[in-house]
């Protein structure tokens, strides 16, 4: 799959708190979610952002809570994929349980840069700055978890 | 191949003799455990998946207690949505208001965790468990929805930091301050990945709270679980609580550990972490004496327990919270609600001008019983001080002990015990 988009960026250490601040949770609606998503570290965050565009940001991306409803709010807001420096290990598992595409690279990339990213092959590409970094695929299990549909096909499937 | 403590207890719990960092494994899981929060998304999800059956009514945990007793109608309609599951598939585990608490401080109080067991939860804070010797830690709602169905989970198999603690805590210096100087040491993404394993001659220096609350915040490093080793300690706190015979794993003595910290407890002071990061960790000759608050809360599954009230109660007796402070204690469960009404603790409060509140997570996370306004400043015994965690985006909290969290709202001031 390749996903073509506009990055958004933000820096290290961004939380679930910020990503969908908890006085929003007494809902599990998606759509609800969403429309909060990035509230607290970026106001303009749905006025700036078009579907597809692509979240970049530092290390840590994603700590604090176990809250699923932050890789939710940001898919269901339209953004395709997250790359970080680092993602914090719930956040990681929670994307990939859900389908959330993220990946992990330290490529140079500003605000409002336009990237691609090709899952398969793990190529970035900065269209803007004309330069590439490639990811490393996910392990066997995970590339399988993720090719299914996520973590309720596989039990589904009765591959738990 | 030699083993850590954590990757011990994963072993046995996915049929294997070595399991090596790194390595992705599923895992039979002891108890599963989710909150009104979570536990409506993976209700969701195990009833989008078809499933109509959990793998074991007796190893799954619900407890409402984010939102409740529930603060708003959308926070009601989660709870009627757990209840609702609890009762239609009659899970033994199903704690409502009145029997509920603090999820993190009710499971060791009900003897439902021991020793060796592989626990995960839809909530990032079970990693507290791994004061009881066990293999803790927090996952997401999907996670939770295909537990309860399969009683399994996948793991990656974590490799470790070890932290040799030796010494004894000075007076006033808790559990809470020694996992905050750790946090700032090592930062919050500093255990990434990672199992923090607590060994050493100090460990025995530590009350099961310590071990709590140290564990508790682990997930503030970044880390996957964090564990003590089962000394006389756990044995007779698990033997209190009823908890299932114990299985008791150690770590071999040429385990590899990424990295080795050592600290003596008698060098740790009292410590607060600054807005907004938990990392920002300081000690009070870092700390400017004028620094007024608006707000104190005592409780959490952080420091919600029995003895940090009986902490909190010795600094208050007798004297008044400062008149611009509102200071709010929160037992974390009805059994320590009632063991400080017994104590005469909540006459001390009360005296002393607290707002006592029954069991709830509450202002921990912004929820309700304590929302701050813009500008304003708490000082918290509980684990984040994210921005906008327990209310405006421009409010601030100062995570600490009960000890420091009561001398503050004595002093209308982040302030340490020895300045009363
Ligand atoms: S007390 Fe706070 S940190 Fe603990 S479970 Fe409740 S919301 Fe989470």
């Amino acid at each position: 799959m390749i996903l073509n988009g506009k990055a958004l960026c933000y820096g290290d250490h961004v939380d679930t708190d910020v990503i969908i601040p908890a006085r929003y949770l007494n809902t599990s609606d998606p759509k609800e979610l969403a429309s909060h998503c990035m509230e607290d570290i970026d106001k303009n965050f749905h006025k700036r952002m078009q579907p597809g565009d692509i979240i970049v940001a530092g290390n840590n991306f994603g700590c604090g809570s176990s809250r699923e409803h932050a890789p939710l709010a940001i898919k269901t807001s339209g953004i395709s994929c997250v790359i970080a420096k680092s993602f914090a290990r719930i956040f990681y598992r929670n994307s990939i349980n859900i389908g959330l595409p993220i990946v992990v690279s330290d490529l140079d990339i500003k605000d409002g840069d336009q990237l691609e990213v090709d899952l398969d092959n793990g190529v970035i590409k900065n269209l803007s700055q004309n330069t590439q970094d490639s990811f490393p695929p996910f392990s066997p299990f995970l590339q399988e978890l993720i090719a299914g549909g996520g973590l309720m096909n596989a039990l589904k499937e009765g591959k738990l | 191949m030699s083993m850590t403590m954590t990757q011990k207890i994963i072993a046995a719990h996915c049929g294997k003799d070595t399991v090596i960092p790194g390595e992705i494994i599923l895992a039979n899981v002891d108890i599963v455990l989710g909150n009104d929060i979570t536990a409506p998304v993976a209700i969701n999800e195990f009833e989008k998946a078809g499933c109509n059956e959990v793998f074991d009514k007796e190893k799954i945990a619900l407890v409402l207690d984010h939102f409740t007793p529930n603060k708003d109608i959308k926070a009601a309609e989660q709870c009627k949505k757990v209840r609702e599951f609890a009762w239609k598939y009659g899970i033994v585990n199903f704690f409502d208001v009145g029997q509920a608490g603090v999820e993190h401080a009710l499971l060791p109080e009900k003897g439902m965790v021991t020793a060796g067991d592989l626990v995960i939860g839809a909530d990032s804070h079970t990693c507290t468990y791994g004061a009881l010797g066990a293999f803790s830690t927090g996952v997401g709602s999907t996670d939770m929805a295909a537990a309860m169905a399969s009683g399994k989970a996948w793991l990656r198999v974590p490799e470790a930091i070890r932290v040799i603690l030796k010494g004894k805590f000075k007076p006033y210096v808790s559990g809470k301050d020694l996992i905050l100087h750790i946090i700032g040491k090592i930062g919050v993404d500093g255990a990434l990945y990672q199992s923090l394993e607590f060994v050493g001659e100090g460990v025995k220096n530590l009350t099961m709270d310590d071990r709590l609350c140290v564990c508790n915040m682990a997930i503030e490093a970044g880390g996957k679980n964090a564990v003590f080793p089962v000394d006389e300690v756990t044995l007779a706190f698990l033997k209190e609580k009823g908890a299932k015979t114990p299985k008791v794993y150690t770590a071999d003595e040429d385990a590899k550990y990424v990295r080795t910290i050592e600290i003596d407890l008698s060098n740790i002071n009292s410590t607060v972490s600054f807005p907004h990061l938990p990392e920002n960790a300081r000690t009070f000759d870092e700390i400017p004496n004028n620094m007024a608050i608006d707000q104190v809360v005592i409780g959490s599954c952080t420091n919600g327990r029995f003895s940090d009230f009986v902490t909190a109660a010795e600094i208050m007796k007798g004297k008044k919270v400062h008149p611009k402070v509102r200071c709010l204690i929160i037992p974390a469960t009805q059994q320590i609600y009632l063991d400080c009404m017994h104590a005469g603790l909540f006459d001390i409060f009360i005296e002393a001008g607290c707002a006592v509140s029954t069991p709830t997570c509450g202002p921990c996370l912004g929820g309700h019983m304590g929302i701050l306004a813009k500008g304003e400043r708490c000082v918290s015994t509980t684990n984040r001080n994210f921005v906008g965690r327990m209310g405006h985006p421009e409010s601030e909290v100062y995570l600490a002990s009960p000890a420091v969290a009561a001398a503050s709202a004595i002093l209308g001031r982040i302030a340490q015990p020895s300045e009363l």
